[in-house]
């Protein structure tokens, strides 16, 4: 019976630290895609500035409440602003960010092409 | 022909991209969310600095009163310059000021306030920071103009002669 007990409480016990163990992966996670907005170049995650401490502390209670990580980004898009997110969305400011690596791949692969056939061509 | 042309088109790319930079240099590296869209006040339930009883935001925002909410702490330096300002506005009766305690010890604060004077009705502490993060602060110094239960207008960083002048005008 003891045994059982014994049993029971460890098994408990190595589940918590799971999920424990996730919570912290993905708050690490959400840590990461964030911008510190007041130090220079540097990730939430990065920081120890007295904003990041905070902010990280707000992103474990946010888990701990059961929001998604989806959610948590959005809930401080609407504090900060889109600028805290790394990942800038799609919209009529940044089409020219996001086009322009498509744009300059494809130039890239037409002169590609072109010196490709005009060499075939000449032989 | 052709060398002239590459030739051409580099020197433009390159005054192209120097205009560009050059123009990047005078702004401001500082961010700021856009200030126009008028923000309700987030609720708030803290406790009183100087007693530990609640202070819920719905009971201390009336409406048809102004009031500024400025994030304090005693460590931080930029504070001590803006305090004179935040005197001068206490003379003021239109306005209230509401203090933001962050990430303060009681005794370090109590002591600012003596030396300084407290310009404040109300001091909340935000012991942790969590509170700031929901008014979407960044740090201390920092200050939010109310009215009607709407931020109308932030001052990041330490209020100086202009902001004074600034919300006088509005709250006159």
């Amino acid at each position: 019976m003891r045994f059982v007990h014994i049993f029971l409480i460890v098994s408990i016990i190595l589940n918590f630290n799971f999920i424990k163990a996730d919570e912290i992966k993905t708050e690490n996670k959400i840590a990461k895609n964030l911008r510190c907005l007041i130090c220079q170049g540097q990730s939430v995650y990065d920081s120890d500035s007295e904003f990041a401490i905070s902010l990280k502390l707000v992103i474990k209670n946010k888990i701990q409440e059961g929001m998604s990580e989806e959610q948590i980004y959005s809930f401080l898009k609407i504090k900060y602003g889109e600028w805290i997110l790394y990942d800038p969305v799609f919209n009529k400011n940044t089409y020219f960010l996001w086009l322009l690596p498509i744009l300059i791949f494809l130039a890239g692969g037409a002169i590609i092409i072109r010196r490709f056939y005009n060499k075939n061509n000449l032989d | 022909m052709k060398s002239k042309v590459i030739a051409i088109t580099l020197i433009l790319f390159f005054l192209i991209t120097f205009v560009i930079f050059f123009k990047g240099l005078k702004n401001s590296n500082v961010y700021t969310p856009s200030s126009n869209q008028e923000k309700e006040v987030p609720s708030f339930e803290l406790k009183s600095f100087e007693d530990n009883t609640k202070i819920i935001s719905e009971k201390t925002f009336k409406t048809n009163q102004y009031y500024l909410m400025n994030v304090w702490a005693s460590w931080c330096i930029p504070c001590r310059d803006e305090h004179k300002f935040l005197m001068e506005l206490k003379k003021d009766k239109k306005i209230e000021l509401i203090g933001f305690n962050y990430k303060d010890n009681f005794k370090n604060a109590t002591s600012f306030l003596k030396d300084l004077g407290n310009p404040y009705n109300i001091i909340v502490s935000d012991k942790d920071g969590i509170a700031s993060i929901n008014w979407g602060a960044y740090g201390v110094p920092e200050s939010f103009l109310i009215y009607e239960n709407k931020i109308i207008k932030r001052f990041i960083g330490p209020i100086n002669d202009e902001d004074l002048l600034e919300i006088k005008k509005i709250i006159r």
